[in-house]
């Protein structure tokens, strides 16, 4: 039971990262790009998590959480980024 | 070149003492299970990059009281210094060394010369990273 669980959420989150993508390749204006990067980073630890249930391995936790703390400084860089851009 | 939001200064101050803690425990664990000196030293650095996006690269500057070149520099030291003990010994250059210190009650404080080398590349990646982002917001 547990392991289609786990294959439908392995599913789902690509459906999620391949939609990511796209909003991230089309997207009209730099804030969805940045907004598709975040959840792209998003779906990711998702995925690191559930592999950690998947092989039961508890040092996947710490990569998630590495990749939690972490990612969100992209979001901030780039809201800088922007910020500073729309100045000048 | 400091942001006044107070979302994330109320949100870096609750970050990155976790952030450090958890560098730290990468560090020590690195040894036998994933983690090491090179991915402590990335997180710690993320931490201070936080605290420079919101409090700015002066006041990071007085939080880490020793320019960030020193670390590294000291954290090459901390490399070099890892050689000596193996050097002493009369083995090759780098080899492992393990002491066992008794602690009180049972148990032991395993050291080596891994976690001194691990501790050098800590301070060498988060003086490295230190340097290139303040470097990068100063200019």
């Amino acid at each position: 039971m547990l392991s289609i669980a786990i294959d439908v959420v392995y599913f789902m989150l690509s459906l999620a990262l391949l939609f990511a993508f796209i909003r991230l390749t089309r997207g009209p204006s730099l804030p969805d790009r940045v907004v598709a990067l975040e959840l792209i980073a998003s779906v990711v630890f998702g995925y690191v998590g559930v592999h950690a249930i998947d092989t039961g391995v508890s040092s996947f936790l710490d990569v998630a959480i590495v990749i939690a703390l972490t990612a969100f400084l992209a979001a901030i860089g780039f809201a800088r980024f922007v910020e500073r851009g729309a100045k000048e | 070149m400091k942001s006044n939001t107070l979302i994330l200064r109320t949100a870096a101050l609750a970050i990155m003492p976790l952030q450090l803690m958890f560098s730290v425990f990468l560090l020590l664990r690195g040894h036998d299970e994933p983690g090491g000196g090179f991915i402590g030293g990335l997180v710690a650095a993320s931490a201070f990059v936080l605290y420079a996006f919101s409090f700015g690269v002066g006041s990071t500057r007085k939080l880490l009281r020793v320019s960030p070149k020193d670390l590294l520099a000291v954290g090459l030291l901390f490399g070099l210094a890892s050689t000596i003990p193996s050097l002493l010994a009369g083995e090759a250059m780098l080899t492992a060394m393990w002491w066992q210190l008794p602690l009180p009650g049972e148990g032991y404080l395993k050291l080596s010369t891994v976690l001194v080398f691990d501790i050098g590349v800590y301070l060498a990646v988060l003086g490295t990273l230190m340097t290139f982002v303040i470097g990068l917001m100063e200019s």
